[in-house]
């Protein structure tokens, strides 16, 4: 196996059980610090703007995400396009902590994803199953995420990538050798990486998820699943009462066995944000 | 003997496999009612404001600071666990602190993940290296009467000892390293 990011793996370590928070601008980002955000994503416009917008996409202005990182004293993340490396080499000269390769914005390069292995920040990509993400991993990616639906305050995908993900692990448990060469390469993933998956019974990188998650429940339910923390895009600072949300999505998060607290945690926040059914959807970011 | 490991948020599984390595019975300590089951407490990395907030709203903040004066719960903290005992903390953003060990601490004093490294440390009167990483690091800038410089890297303190308390600024547990653990299980 080639050489893996592995500072970038450690920092993913200590993210594990907390909350990445989109934020669009540094009073945002304070109000997400406070609330226990684990870290944030400074970007431009949310997914559900995005969306609503239209338009391409691009990796946001650098006066914004130094801004954002003077703000807070947390790790700072910033997107860049599918493939597009120069969007990167630029969050790397202004010394981001994580690098999000992501669906989000409007893919640059039809045919690769970036070379991940030869930067010195760590990247986090999206994946829809374990092939996206060995995919990922094999290029460099120090952590995963679930891709979801993004902006859609709805987590019905999120859930669908977290199980095909888990099924895909255990299948894999009763496959002759023969038949996982065979996937390997029919899914051009090195064969060792497979196998030691395979063994592992899980991805060798920290694996949170994304992607429409709205509320405390949301949250508590694909921790229940697996998941090792939570990306919370539009479903923070789309709702009524943003801090009150944050905190206690960050909250659920930990205590997500604890109904009791849950039920706690969900009342009085509210309106969370207008959500979306995913068949109603004229871009599905999750393809990309 | 039962070890605690704080898991609230943090590499707490790196933690427990380390421990679980060496047959150590641990518990995963989220509410005050798992505390009382423990005999010691691992505070793991992570970030020092959330694991600050979810200390306050668990209750376990006030449980650890009892058992602390009164000498029944030995503690090592990693990273995120150092600055959450120190007494004092600088840096932008600064959560408030159990303030149990009598060190200054500077948050992220390399600065962002870019400045994170691997090195290779050695316990004072040890020949033996270890290999540790520095994540996102904290440096420790003063030291009180009666705290223990056990490591020091590149002229800075990185492992301290107060009584019952240990302080690391870097991560043993993600390095597979387990021999600061056996030091906080037989010396502390």
């Amino acid at each position: 196996m080639k050489k893996r990011n592995i500072l970038g793996e450690d920092l993913a370590r200590m993210l594990k059980g907390g909350v990445i928070m989109d934020v669009v601008n540094a009073k945002q980002a304070v109000i997400a610090e406070k609330a226990g955000a684990c870290a944030v994503m400074a970007l431009e416009r949310v997914p559900s703007d995005i969306r609503a917008q239209g338009g391409v996409a691009r990796m946001s202005d650098p006066q914004l995400i130094r801004e954002i990182q003077r703000a807070v004293s947390i790790p700072v993340m910033a997107k860049v396009r599918i493939g597009h490396e120069t969007e990167a080499r630029i969050l790397e000269a202004l010394e981001i902590d994580f690098i999000d390769e992501s669906e989000v914005l409007t893919p640059a390069d039809p045919f690769d994803h970036i070379d991940k292995k030869v930067f010195k920040i760590p990247f986090v990509c999206g994946a829809t199953n374990l092939w996206e993400a060995l995919r990922r991993i094999d290029e460099g990616a120090a952590m995963i995420r679930t891709k979801g639906e993004a902006g859609t305050g709805n987590v019905v995908e999120a859930v669908r990538h977290m199980k095909v993900i888990l099924s895909e692990l255990k299948s894999l448990r009763s496959m002759t050798p023969s038949k996982l060469a065979a996937l390997a390469r029919e899914q051009r993933v090195p064969l060792l990486l497979l196998k030691s998956v395979r063994e592992k019974q899980r991805l060798p990188v920290v694996t949170f998820v994304a992607g429409g998650i709205a509320t405390p429940a949301d949250a508590a339910l694909l921790m229940n699943l697996g998941a090792e923390g939570v990306f919370v895009g539009s479903g923070i600072f789309k709702s009524s009462n943003p801090a009150k949300v944050a905190r206690a999505i960050v909250e659920a998060t930990v205590h997500f066995k604890d109904a009791k607290m849950l039920a706690k945690l969900s009342t009085g926040l509210g309106n969370a944000m207008p959500g979306l059914e995913i068949e109603t959807l004229q871009t599905r970011m999750q393809g990309r | 003997m039962t070890v605690g490991v704080l898991a609230l948020q943090g590499d707490f599984a790196e933690h427990i496999s380390i421990l679980r390595s060496m047959r150590i019975r641990i518990v995963e300590v989220r509410t005050p009612l798992d505390l009382e089951a423990v005999d010691r407490l691992i505070i793991p990395g992570g970030e020092s404001t959330v694991i600050s907030g979810l200390l306050q709203s668990s209750g376990l903040w006030q449980k650890i600071c009892t058992r602390v004066r009164k000498k029944t719960l030995p503690i090592f903290g990693t990273c995120a666990g150092l600055i959450l005992l120190a007494k004092h903390v600088t840096g932008k953003n600064a959560p408030q602190t159990l303030q149990l060990l009598d060190v200054t601490v500077d948050r992220n004093a390399y600065g962002s993940q870019i400045q994170s490294f691997d090195r290779k440390i050695r316990l004072k009167g040890a020949s033996k290296s270890l290999d540790v990483a520095f994540i996102r690091a904290p440096k420790i800038t003063e030291i009180g009467k009666g705290v223990e410089v056990l490591a020091t890297s590149g002229g800075n303190p990185v492992l301290v000892r107060q009584g019952q308390l240990l302080g690391a600024t870097f991560h043993s547990e993600v390095t597979g390293t387990p021999e600061i653990h056996k030091l906080f299980l037989d010396a502390v």
